[in-house]
């Protein structure tokens, strides 16, 4: 993304990207009459904290106290545009923007000060939103110089902003905006949202991906029902209550006969399908050497696999709609809602001028879940019912089965390492299906219920971005090591009869535990330490930084070592250009692991909340590890099986490991995203571990007893 | 068929007219507007709909509204005294034990159950009697440790902060 803010401004710095695109500083900041300050962002909040870490940016930049920041509810009537809240980016490019912005405003109220006073403006500054002298307060605040006029005009010139060295807010713990709400039970969640006439509405799901509605027996419904919509394949309901609008949706899926069709691949052979596919094949690095690929004696290959994995938010998706003649008024928990808008203007065929979308909180979201579906669904059954909202709550199941899924995933490779011990070539071939599916990619609107609909076409598989090592299955797929002949290529199916989109770090999870097991494997047959080996490779004093780091406070060279319990290192930066992570984790594993604990040091950059960094890692690497050691979305031909937290498991509290993290300091460097480095490294450094306890490597996840028994009887 | 059910709620006795097989979790937020506990699944497999049925931590998703006839019910809005916050309410937001927050009032309801019981669990008798709530984001060693330094400040005022700071094993290394 890149947004010139003054065309043809010269060499000059510019403003953010954000900022350029959305420039009214009123939009980004205004000052109410209570002495509080709004903030608004384009950025949603979904737990990782966003929010607070904008409130710390904008009370920095103003001089005002963080108790004084409103960050305001985003919607697309009165929120700048700032896109999809994904791939850890807020901080970077919104918190970027607000600095910015606040910054602008802060010399605003400062000039305006000034003339007042009759003043320089050099002798003025600003004591939590009051306007001072070196002998104390002016009587004049923000809030009394604030009038019409002031703030509604563009960004103009950047102005510097604080040093971190000043910061006195920002760079500190804060303690999170939301959470004294949610200890207490307080309505947060768009789940919790009652509005005036509220009805309540179920979609009747066909049996599988690749199910039609053959028939619709006359259905008795219950008393309560409003409306039933029926359009092609979509079925639904609209009751005056919850528990109604339950037992249509039963006597519904009761009346319906469906065609189903056996269209999914063997859960089985995750291996054979991706590699049966048709595939768009693209070079995703190539730096030849030949000279250095032709000093290599010795030579390894394996392949790694992952399952498809699910979302498997702790709220299913939920969604209201309401029509009031031919306009359209969505409550998401969507990450991105002027997409969303988009599409569904698309989809219906209004102008998107027509929708309003606001956000609400939902649970976690850790992608491209079922918002965005939930919204579509919502809207469809409002229709039948104007003027009313109708709220929309998912099952358990349909989250599970019909929400996004990230891909399934094989990376093959290979390497030769000269008599030295050192890698001088690299080969790495990635099979999946693209991870970029949200509403409006390519085009198309991407929302299941139109996919339904009468006249509703199947999804294209999903996009995968520019195979450029930074986005979709390829990202992380170029190992950061100091390789000299290295070849990466991206095989992106061209079919997709599992529906994938984003989840949570796309493909860096498989190929950072892929580039990691195998850097592991390399070592054992060069003989070398694996952290040793690991920095014999790495020059960027910021990676060997994280390593030598993780493998200082966890005891790296003082473990414990013996049969049954195994200590594992892994590593990457984000993408390749974004935050660092190394990761160890120690294990004790027969055939069945046991993951004891997990340290972390990371190193995303100048920091604004480092409380909520450290949150970030640890959730990232909890996750992390129930992937690697639980998780499987599971099928048969026709339909996703694994449809409750019975058959779809993730790591509870007695599996869950005890979890260090140290923020490496980085303050003079960009910020970066912590949400999502922790992910791949944490799975390499677990394959790492389990290899080392049992002496076997699994190279297929997840590592579940089943996984590590066939590993250690085809070794 | 609708009926008339008499529960004690969060300390006010409550009568209900509702269908008796509903799930007692859709009176507490339909009928009774109680946000707090959560709807996650629907089969009491992932504990965000947790309430104290008589004392004990229920799953009220898949508890059947007549069942909890004459019973006493505290949601996560019903322990707070006042203004005060529950110890354990307090020890979340010090350790900052939570990232999206949808458990939470299911996991501070195991947790109070807990401690009534057992008021200094160990770390494993924490994480066992938390073991059927779910969390997605990650919270569980803040959430464990949120747990620890409630049951310490409630035997303990003075060192409730105390255990709280040595609990945690995140840190900023400067």
């Amino acid at each position: 993304m890149s947004a010139s803010a003054r065309p043809g401004a010269g060499a000059g710095p510019s403003l953010p990207a954000s900022l350029a695109a959305n420039p009214i500083l009123r939009d980004w900041v205004d000052f109410t009459d209570d002495g509080t300050v709004t903030v608004r962002s384009g950025k949603v909040e979904y737990g990782q904290g966003v929010w607070t870490a904008l409130a710390q940016v904008a009370a920095e930049e103003l001089d005002v106290a963080l108790g004084r920041i409103r960050v305001a509810p985003v919607s697309t009537s009165s929120s700048p545009d700032e896109g999809v809240t994904s791939g850890s980016r807020s901080i970077e490019e919104s918190g970027g923007a607000l600095r910015q912005a606040c910054a602008q405003v802060r010399a605003t109220f400062l000039a305006a000060a000034a003339e007042k006073l009759g003043a320089r403006r050099a002798a003025l500054h600003v004591d939590d939103g009051q306007i001072c002298t070196a002998s104390g307060a002016t009587g004049l605040t923000y809030w009394s110089l604030n009038g019409p006029g002031l703030l509604d005009r563009p960004a103009g010139a950047p102005v510097p902003a604080k040093p971190p060295g000043r910061w006195s807010v920002a760079g500190h713990s804060a303690q999170r905006l939301d959470i004294p709400d949610k200890v207490t039970g307080r309505p947060r969640f768009l789940h919790d949202l009652v509005l005036p006439g509220m009805l309540f509405g179920r979609v009747v799901r066909p049996p599988g991906p690749g199910a039609t509605l053959d028939r619709l027996a006359a259905a008795e419904l219950p008393s309560g029902v409003l409306a039933q919509v029926h359009d092609g394949s979509f079925l639904g309901v609209i009751a005056e209550s919850d528990p109604a609008a339950g037992a249509a949706a039963a006597a519904l899926a009761e009346a319906a006969s469906w065609r189903t069709r056996e269209t999914l691949p063997d859960e089985d052979d995750l291996t054979g399908f991706l590699t049966a596919q048709p595939a768009q094949v693209l070079t995703v690095a190539a730096r030849r050497d030949d000279a250095a690929a032709a000093s290599a004696s010795r030579y390894l290959s394996a392949e790694y696999t992952r399952p498809f994995l699910a979302h498997a938010s702790m709220a299913p998706s939920c969604a209201i709609a309401r029509w009031d003649g031919a306009a359209v008024t969505v409550w998401t928990h969507s990450q991105g809602i002027f997409a969303l808008r988009g599409a569904l203007a698309a989809a219906l065929g209004v102008p998107a001028g027509q929708i309003t979308v606001h956000h609400a909180e939902g649970a976690g979201a850790y992608g491209h879940n079922g918002a965005d579906d939930a919204a579509a669904d919502a809207v469809l059954l409002a229709r039948a019912v104007p003027g009313r909202p109708v709220r929309v709550m998912w099952s358990r199941g349909d989250e599970l089965a019909w929400a996004p899924l990230g891909s399934a995933m094989l990376a093959r490779l290979s390497a030769g390492l000269d008599g030295h011990g050192r890698i001088q070539s690299w080969r790495q071939d990635v099979w999946s299906n693209g991870f970029l599916g949200r509403p409006g990619t390519g085009g198309e609107p991407r929302l299941l219920a139109f996919c339904h609909v009468a006249g509703g076409e199947p999804m294209t598989p999903a996009a995968d971005g520019p195979p450029n090592g930074t986005i979709g299955s390829t990202r992380n797929a170029v190992p950061g090591y100091d390789i000299p002949d290295l070849e990466v290529t991206r095989h992106r199916l061209l079919t997709m009869p599992i529906r994938t989109s984003s989840l949570r770090s796309l493909g860096a999870f498989l190929n950072v535990f892929a580039i990691e097991s195998f850097m592991d494997e390399l070592a054992a047959v060069a003989g070398a330490d694996p952290v040793s080996f690991r920095l014999a490779h790495l020059s960027d004093p910021r990676a060997r930084r994280v390593i030598e780091e993780v493998a200082s406070f966890s005891g790296w060279a003082a473990r414990p070592r013996g049969e049954g319990t195994g200590f594992g290192v892994g590593f990457a930066r984000y993408k390749g250009t974004s935050g660092y992570c190394a990761a160890v984790a120690q294990v004790d594993a027969d055939t069945s692991v046991r993951l004891r604990k997990l340290w972390l040091a990371v190193d995303v950059g100048r920091v604004i909340n480092p409380d909520g960094v450290v949150n970030q890692v640890e959730g990232g690497a909890v996750q992390s590890a129930s992937w690697a050691l639980r998780e499987r979305v599971r099928f048969d031909r026709a339909a996703i099986t694994s449809v409750n937290w019975d058959s779809y498991p993730i790591l509870r509290f007695t599996e869950v490991p005890e979890v260090a993290v140290r923020i490496v300091d980085a303050a003079g460097e960009r910020e970066a995203g912590a949400g999502e480095v922790a992910q791949g490294p944490v799975a390499g450094a677990i394959g790492n571990a389990v290899a080392a306890a049992v002496g076997v490597r699994v190279r297929d996840l997840p590592l579940t007893t089943e996984q590590v028994t066939r590993a250690i009887e085809e070794s | 068929m609708q009926q008339e059910l008499h529960m004690t709620v969060n300390g006010s006795p409550r009568t209900i007219s509702c269908e008796p097989a509903s799930p007692l979790l859709d009176v507490l937020r339909h009928d009774l507007g109680l946000a707090g506990p959560r709807f996650g699944c629907g089969a009491g497999l992932c504990g965000a709909c947790r309430v104290l049925v008589d004392g004990q931590p229920r799953s009220s998703c898949d508890l059947p509204a007549w069942a909890a006839e004459g019973s006493e019910i505290t949601t996560v809005e019903g322990l707070a005294d006042g203004a005060a916050l529950h110890p354990v309410q307090q020890a979340f937001i010090d350790e900052q034990a939570a990232q999206c927050g949808y458990c939470t009032s299911g996991m501070i309801i195991s947790a109070v159950a807990l401690l009534r019981g057992n008021p200094a669990p160990d770390d494993r008798q924490v994480r066992e009697a938390l073991d059927g709530n779910l969390c997605r984001c990650g919270a569980h060693r803040r959430i464990v440790n949120a747990v620890l330094s409630a049951a310490a400040a409630a035997r303990e005022p003075a060192a409730g902060r105390a255990a709280a700071a040595g609990a945690g094993s995140g840190q900023a290394a400067r």
